[in-house]
């Protein structure tokens, strides 16, 4: 059986679209979820696409955080539930604290958006484990506020537990340097583009493997973090049994 | 009955997080021939009107909504101001019209507690 996949939508979320066509090019089912919803439909993992979920007012993410979807994900997170936030999914997800750290505005503050090269810190998470040795891995960013920021000690911890998934490199694959590298778009500190949870359950990063699943998109790279994802959540279907609708 | 009471919250940057914006505007400030300003940090200023019993009970309201929703602690200091208060009576008089025909007194003490 085809393993749904939730689609959050909210006002002003514009990717939606490109995370449907990944998912379907994937093999799962998107499911489109209203950011009213307060039933996930049981599916088996939920995608927060790209956008400017509520116009991005007052903080990126902020006003997305508090919509009544959210606190269904956030329990479908708490209960183990696979979660990927991709740019302002990721934004909401750092809001509503399923993920640590906090994105600010890009360092040089423009919109940045063009082709950029990432790598994968691990190879044995839900949301890594097919892309094998392929590094580094080309696509796009989209974004205003994308400079990952948190306090050193976080930063320490946080590459301490291996929860660093995604790093901006260079063509050769080696890591960005310090914030005022151009390999770096936004100034990320540590040229993080994607962390995970400690419990390894939710994921997020800027940069738009959705946009990036096929070759005429200009590049397939991002496939592989989408079809881990997918591959994961239909794992977990196998493992958990149906997930009854409204019951998550 | 309640009380309708005037607040401002200043939200800024923390100390230590770089803030581009200020860096823009501070590189601008050659352009107006302007010397001798520096650390320049952009932040904005939420205002808004509470309604509740009292004004422990309307402090609090605005110090939760600060912290949860209006400002960012991971990144972002704030401070909140007591701007007025309005008589709940007459929602159509805007707080500092109201504070005008007291004779410009704002029925409330302005402070900058911080928190």
């Amino acid at each position: 059986m085809t393993v749904r996949i939730g689609v959050v939508l909210f006002p002003g979320s514009n990717r939606d679209i490109d995370a449907v066509n990944a998912l379907e090019v994937a093999g799962a089912e998107p499911v489109i979820l209203w950011h009213d919803e307060v039933a996930l439909d049981g599916v088996a993992g939920i995608l927060l696409p790209g956008g400017f979920a509520y116009g991005d007012y007052l903080r990126a993410g902020v006003i997305a955080r508090f919509s009544p979807v959210m606190r269904a994900v956030s329990a479908f997170a708490a209960d183990g539930g696979l979660v990927l936030g991709i740019c302002n999914g990721f934004q909401v997800l750092t809001e509503a604290h399923l993920l640590p750290g906090a994105l600010l505005r890009n360092r040089g503050l423009r919109f940045v958006s063009r082709e950029v090269r990432i790598a994968a810190e691990r190879s044995d998470t839900p949301f890594s484990h097919l892309l094998g040795e392929r590094r580094p891995l080309r696509m796009p960013v989209a974004h205003g506020e994308g400079a990952f920021f948190a306090d050193d000690a976080t930063l320490d911890q946080l590459e301490a537990n291996g929860q660093v998934l995604f790093r901006y490199v260079r063509a050769d694959g080696s890591p960005a340097g310090g914030e005022e590298d151009r390999v770096n778009p936004n100034g990320s500190l540590r040229a993080i583009a994607g962390v995970i949870n400690a419990a390894g359950n939710v994921a997020g990063l800027m940069p738009h493997p959705e946009t990036a699943v096929e070759a005429v998109l200009g590049s397939d790279d991002g496939l592989g973090i989408i079809a881990s994802f997918v591959a994961s959540a239909a794992e977990h279907e196998r493992a958990d049994g149906p997930v009854l609708v409204g019951t998550r | 009955m309640s009380v309708d009471t005037r607040f401002a919250v200043n939200v800024r940057p923390k100390d230590g997080i770089l803030d581009p914006q200020g860096r823009a505007v501070e590189s601008s400030l050659g352009h107006l021939a302007i010397d001798g300003v520096s650390d320049v940090r952009v932040g904005r200023r939420i205002e808004l009107t509470v309604a509740a019993a009292n004004d422990a009970a309307a402090r609090a309201v605005v110090e939760r909504l600060a912290a949860e929703l209006l400002s960012n602690p991971l990144i972002e200091a704030h401070d909140i101001e007591v701007l007025g208060a309005a008589s709940s009576l007459d929602s159509q008089t805007a707080p500092d019209e109201a504070a005008d025909a007291a004779g410009g007194v704002p029925l409330a003490t302005p402070e900058g507690a911080s928190t």
